[in-house]
């Protein structure tokens, strides 16, 4: 690392981003194994990593843990892309049309600071206690915020590029079709990718919903029990998940926006 | 016949306290195939009044008409030059030429010869513009002076009969700008198109126009217009021959005179000769 590293948004080489990342990751597993190891605390408040792979491997040998990750894959997926099939055509009029953003920014922006998790017990009666009910919750966890979100990425489509469509004779359809919505792509995706993440953070309030399978569900049923590696199991897999799918899109935003990673 | 022609336009912004008449009672003819450029202090309204021209921006009262129509609003009669940010940076550069082809107004009852044509026009505009080489390169590669180049191909792609250009060389370095003054000069007269063209250097409005109309603020209008007394070509050297000095001395000294930068002028000449210490 030479001068400039504390540079404000200075470079940074590729490889020292990684080693540093690695060394980001790889302290808090070794303190975690050192605390664990030292004995001074008790291993039902804090299990070490071996007892957290070791509970994973038993899970996933006796107790099911692909059924698990599937069904709340889907229950997560479910419920984000119902919330995006909704928010992507609704965020588009409120960012192109005052009209439509008077009428239903407000609106949003109020429902959003409701609680997901208070709708429980109003989703069980409307809904029931089936699927539906966990994909609901899921979708009133990440809906208004993405509405929110996808209207702003249509906002930040430049003037300037809207005008020049429009001097050139354009539609308004066509302005719409040709130049915001090819021009908000990349920022839609990320949009998704963010909402990917709320998406999975509200996976363990869902499958509080009369759920009997899922990696939510199991956290809830390891606390019951007190199997804290189970919980660290959970939370853990659900981490990586997360990561996962991140990079996934990371790596679609690569392939789909060439134009945005090309330098003269 | 006069390409466009405005007169007693008014445009006024906001309503109650926060009323500014940003245009006021504007009159102004402009010949076919004539190049004219608007300067002005800034708040002068020369900005406004093109985007008036383009229909972007509406007219509060007055009558502006191009080629004989009343324009309420854009068309694709007057193609428009931004100063910045307006290329399409997920096309490359002869996409985005070939983007008025995409709009329906362009390719109505077009025929594939049309369509030929068509094709054989973005590739004679990316000769002239100098963008042979960055053909399939993105705008975000290119520089500044380049990225103008490719604006204004496309704007001219359609064949408008109009072009208006708001700033176009703003952000440009000066030696770039220059390039891209005969450059300008060299393809409107090739088109034959009309132009208008917004800026606020005066060596600029002098170099491109046929006549230079001079904006005043508070509220905006039209002060006085000046015809260049240049030949139809220019060259380089002109910019130091004793009519284009003396033009550009009095355009500067009538917008000092009209912007209200007189008094600054004055008080910074009267706290240099007090020389009392602050």
């Amino acid at each position: 690392m030479k001068s400039g590293t504390w540079k404000i948004r200075g470079w940074l080489s590729q490889r020292s981003y990684w080693t540093l990342a690695a060394i980001g990751l790889a302290v808090p597993l070794v303190a975690w194994t050192a605390l664990s190891l030292s004995d001074s605390v008790n291993h039902v408040f804090l299990p070490g990593p071996l007892d957290v792979v070791r509970r994973l491997a038993t899970w996933f040998s006796e107790d099911r843990l692909l059924d698990d990750i599937g069904i709340s894959t889907f229950r997560v997926v479910a419920g984000w892309s119902l919330s995006a099939l909704v928010a992507l055509p609704l965020g588009l009029m409120i960012g192109n049309f005052r009209v439509v953003q008077a009428l239903l920014e407000p609106l949003t922006d109020f429902v959003r600071y409701m609680p997901a998790v208070a709708f429980i017990p109003l989703v069980m009666l409307w809904i029931g206690i089936d699927e539906g009910a966990k994909v609901a919750i899921i979708f009133i966890g990440t809906f208004f915020q993405m509405v929110l979100m996808v209207a702003e990425d249509v906002r930040r489509v430049p003037m300037a590029q809207i005008e020049a469509a429009q001097t050139m004779g354009a539609t308004r359809w066509e302005i719409i079709e040709k130049v915001i919505i090819p021009s908000a792509k990349p920022a839609l995706l990320d949009t998704l990718r963010i909402t990917m993440g709320w998406a999975w953070t509200y996976l363990v309030v869902a499958e509080l919903v009369a759920a009997n399978s899922g990696l939510g569900y199991s956290i809830v049923k390891a606390q019951r029990f007190l199997q804290t590696d189970k919980i660290f199991a959970g939370i853990i897999l659900i981490g990586a998940i997360g990561l996962a799918t991140d990079q996934a899109f990371r790596f679609v935003r690569r392939l789909a926006f060439p134009y945005l990673y090309v330098r003269g | 016949m006069s390409a466009i022609s405005v007169r007693w336009a008014c445009k006024v912004f906001g309503e109650g306290h926060s009323r500014i008449v940003a245009l006021d009672k504007v009159c102004l003819d402009i010949d076919d195939g004539e190049f004219v450029t608007l300067v002005g202090a800034s708040g002068c309204g020369k900005s406004t009044l093109l985007r008036m021209l383009a229909g972007l921006e509406t007219h509060t009262s007055g009558e502006i008409e191009a080629g004989g129509q009343s324009v309420v609003a854009p068309g694709a009669d007057r193609a428009m030059v931004f100063q910045d940010y307006s290329l399409y940076p997920w096309l490359t550069v002869i996409e985005n030429i070939k983007f008025p082809r995409q709009l329906a107004v362009h390719t109505r009852d077009c025929t594939s010869a049309d369509v030929e044509t068509a094709s054989g026009r973005a590739d004679a505009l990316l000769c002239a513009m100098g963008l042979s080489g960055v053909t399939n390169a993105y705008p975000p590669q290119l520089s500044g002076g380049m990225q103008q180049r490719v604006a204004i191909a496309r704007a001219l792609m359609a064949r408008p009969k109009i072009l208006l250009m708001d700033e176009p060389f703003g952000a440009l370095d000066a030696q770039t700008r220059e390039v891209m003054h005969d450059l300008i000069l060299h393809v409107s007269k090739l088109e034959g198109c009309t132009v208008v063209f917004v800026t606020h250097d005066v060596d600029e409005a002098i170099y491109l126009g046929r006549r230079v109309v001079l904006m005043a603020p508070r509220p905006g209008r039209v002060d006085s217009v000046y015809d260049v007394p240049l030949p139809r070509e220019r060259a380089l050297a002109m910019k130091h021959s004793p009519e284009f000095l003396a033009l550009r001395f009095r355009i500067l000294e009538r917008i000092r005179d009209t912007s209200g930068m007189r008094t600054d002028l004055e008080l910074l000449q009267r706290l240099s000769q007090q020389a009392v210490p602050i």
